[in-house]
């Protein structure tokens, strides 16, 4: 048991944050944020190309450099800082890591190299148009060459730019005994290309402008299917335990550098002849602050220790789930608290438009949604608990 | 970084549950799982001493001094399997974790070899002198002083003063005071820490009748109290570097041994919210499970205070860590007491006895108190780790 970061980790995450404070900067945000797709393609270029960064916590028999989701955490936790919009998190943390949990195939695996040399950009559909977890609006049937989808997928981050998708399905094909199932019928894990007979993409603007969702609609688009029957279920939710670790990480990120931001600027403005930062009122709340990013920062290492034994089978299924679910609850709850705050403690500037506190609220309410809101995990907790297992009658 | 413990490691657990087990069932049935800090007293020091004999009292310590130089992750193997077993609260934490560390790393080679071994084998009880009517919150501003006398057995401090709020101190045989040994100083300049003993004519102790009906807090008055010019830690002025660093013990290993006991008032809570129907409710399980976030995030932010200390730096987690725990336990306290509704509120017996859940609830009231109020911390972390402009004081 060792739980502080190596050498070797505190190099990979002091070389992204000077990557990335002098490429990534707000004002270059802004400006793609105003473009219809929202993308950098000279930033992504370098970010895949140059550094490698898409390939770095993905295997070596795919293309990558074989480190983990450590590593990844701590890149993540960097464009998190700067509210990098482009897709390292959808493509590697979402997509990428719902294939590393579903079994070896040639497709599988292709579509990893096409991940880790950034050659390509996966995203993941897991939602409908409701949002919510475990609603899933795309279903899988008997085609005419083979297994189709049918139906919508939304809220598909970075979907708009992606060059492939993974997609979870309801399973409706005969061999698996079609529609009747009912709440029974199980759960599918495809990949579609972009360029499939049948399938819309639809980008989607969201509150949170710094990156776009993306809308897909399937009528009869052929795929290839990577996980079904038993195992489909048991991918998918694994897959999704590994994203919320990842988005969790993004979110430490953007947390702590908006705290700093408010920190430093209660540093600056003074009122009644004093810095702000010398009332009690706002230390106390900057106080506040700085437990919840202290524990986002613990409950991430944790978790993203948790996924690196997961892989390495040393630890079982439950406690990868209570790890995910307790660090997507504790970073989006955190995240979306300390923005509001950063705002509060701001004051006006802070409600402004060309201030970036608003950039970091909104982007807290776009993750804490994503994947499940709070509530959702606390009452996956509760079970997971043990709450239901033995109730008075 | 890693989660998993070695085989070695897993063997060591394998014996210390073992051990723990046989004592939990056997000798020491009768205070398995008592939560209050004072009742069967006797029984509990003898416990210290059982721990002590079978040196796994202070685990961490050389061995010199009765520990067994554990590692970090033999600690906190010990901590856990210590609170699974449902062995009590440790009466002697005070010196086992606060006196003691601070002897061993300030103290010189005469106080650790007069004090160690009696605090790791559970002969000597230790209390804490720092908070005064007047020195609460502002701990510097402490007014009990004391003068070097030289009398017929060579150089000894004499102590007049009174402290408050001093935890056990009816069972402690030493306190660590902090008091005035320079006139004319203030603030933190001129104090001294001194290892005074307990049983003597000079000092007084009057138990305080805390809201939970227990007396675990106490007055303490010095009256011409006596210690020997030698058992001074640090330099004399000197003290306040010192008493700070006991503080900093306070974020140290004791806290898994106290994360396990919330482990298992949180485990009380859900038996309670299961047996009563209270899990059914959506309200109530949204709170268990954000409970049990918090737990969870506890122990991995002990555990990266902790990794760190190992290599002698104290990050910004520590300072965080008291805020976290104290208004984590008073939000467990009170949905204890939602959870299991009006009958918690009814006492048992004459003497105010209240079930454990509601006991949590007083108790818990505490937390943010002691130890450095929450606006405390709050202060703490903003002016040392964020550097904010500090508090002005009224007087000076």
């Amino acid at each position: 048991m060792q739980f502080s970061l190596t050498e070797d980790q505190l190099m990979i995450r002091d070389a992204a944050r000077e990557f990335l404070s002098g490429r990534a900067d707000i004002a270059r945000l802004r400006k793609q944020m105003a473009t219809p797709e929202a993308h950098d393609a000279e930033l992504w270029q370098a970010v895949s190309g140059e550094l490698g960064w898409t390939g770095l916590a993905l295997p070596e028999s795919v293309g990558g450099s074989g480190l983990g989701m450590v590593e990844l955490a701590l890149l993540l936790e960097e464009t998190g800082r700067c509210l990098y919009g482009g897709p390292l998190l959808a493509s590697v943390g979402f997509a990428g890591g719902m294939l590393l949990e579903a079994p070896a195939s040639e497709t599988r695996d292709a579509l990893l190299a096409r991940i880790a040399s950034g050659e390509g950009v996966a995203a993941l559909a897991v939602t409908d148009d409701t949002g919510r977890p475990g609603s899933v609006g795309v279903e899988l049937v008997d085609g005419s060459a083979g297994p189709a989808l049918r139906g919508h997928a939304s809220f598909v981050l970075n979907g708009n730019i992606a060059d492939h998708f993974v997609v979870v399905a309801r399973d409706l094909r005969a061999a698996r005994g079609g529609a009747d199932g009912g709440a029974a019928v199980g759960l599918a894990l495809v990949a579609v290309d972009r360029g499939a007979a049948g399938l819309t993409v639809q980008s989607l603007t969201a509150m949170d402008l710094t990156r776009r969702y993306a809308r897909l609609t399937f009528d009869a688009s052929a795929v290839t299917v990577l996980a079904e029957g038993a195992e489909g279920a048991a991918v998918v939710a694994r897959g999704m335990q590994v994203a919320q670790v990842a988005l969790a990480a993004e979110q430490l990120g953007a947390m702590q550098a908006v705290f700093e931001l408010t920190t430093g600027y209660t540093q600056q403005r003074v009122q009644f002849g004093r810095k702000i930062g010398s009332f009690q009122a706002i230390k106390h709340r900057l106080a506040d602050m700085m437990v919840v990013c202290e524990a986002a920062r613990s409950a991430v290492y944790y978790a993203a220790c948790v996924v690196d034994e997961h892989r390495a089978g040393t630890v079982g299924p439950g406690e990868l789930a209570e790890a995910a679910a307790l660090v997507k609850v504790h970073c989006s709850a955190g995240f979306h608290d300390v923005a509001g705050n950063a705002i509060q403690l701001h004051g006006g500037i802070g409600f402004t438009w060309e201030y970036d506190a608003h950039l970091y609220f909104k982007r807290a309410r776009a993750t804490l949604d994503l994947l499940g809101a709070p509530q959702h995990h606390r009452e996956r907790i509760a079970t997971l608990i043990g709450l239901d297992a033995t109730e008075a009658t | 970084m890693k989660l998993g413990f070695t085989p070695a490691e897993e063997a060591f657990r394998a014996e210390c549950a073992a051990w723990l087990d046989a004592q939990m069932g056997g000798p020491f049935r009768d205070i398995r799982g008592i939560m209050s800090q004072t009742h069967l007293a006797d029984r509990r020091m003898e416990w210290e001493r059982t721990l002590g004999a079978a040196r796994y009292s202070v685990i961490g310590w050389p061995s010199k001094f009765g520990g067994r130089d554990a590692t970090l992750a033999e600690q906190v193997i010990f901590a856990e399997e210590y609170a699974r077993s449902g062995a009590p609260g440790r009466v002697g934490h005070l010196g086992t974790e606060l006196a003691g560390p601070t002897i061993l790393h300030f103290g010189n080679d005469l106080q650790r070899e007069r004090f160690l071994l009696p605090i790791a084998r559970g002969e000597e009880f230790w209390c804490q002198g720092y908070s005064e009517p007047n020195a609460g919150s502002d701990l510097s501003n402490v007014r009990t002083r004391a003068r070097l006398e030289h009398g017929p057995d060579g150089a000894e401090w004499v102590i007049e003063g009174q402290k408050i709020w001093t935890s056990l101190a009816q069972f402690a045989d030493w306190c660590f005071v902090v008091c005035r040994t320079e006139e004319g100083t203030s603030g933190p300049a001129g104090i001294s820490y001194l290892l005074v003993p307990m049983r003597q004519k000079g000092v007084t102790v009057k138990p305080i009748h805390q809201m939970t009906g227990d007396a675990e807090f106490n007055e303490v008055f010095f009256d011409g109290a006596r210690t020997r010019a030698e058992y001074c830690v640090g330099k004399p002025g000197e003290g306040w570097k010192v008493a700070m660093g006991t503080l900093a013990f306070e974020r140290g290993v004791s806290t898994l041994a106290q994360q396990m006991t919330f482990r298992n008032e949180l485990d009380k809570v859900i038996e309670a919210a299961k047996s009563n129907g209270a899990a059914r409710d959506p309200l109530i399980r949204q709170r268990i499970a954000e409970a049990w976030v918090g737990l969870r995030i506890m122990r991995y932010s002990a555990l990266r205070m902790l990794s760190r200390a190992t290599t002698g730096t104290l990050g910004p987690e520590a300072l965080t860590y008291k805020l976290h725990w104290a208004s984590w336990r008073k939000k467990l306290g009170e949905l204890a007491m939602d959870v299991v509704g009006a009958p918690g509120e009814l006492c048992h017996g004459a003497d105010y006895e209240l079930d454990d859940l509601p006991y949590l609830y007083l108790m818990s009231r505490s937390d943010t108190i002691y130890g450095g109020t929450n606006q405390i911390q709050r202060n703490i972390i903003a002016e040392r780790a964020l550097g904010l402009p500090k508090e002005p004081r009224g007087d000076r």
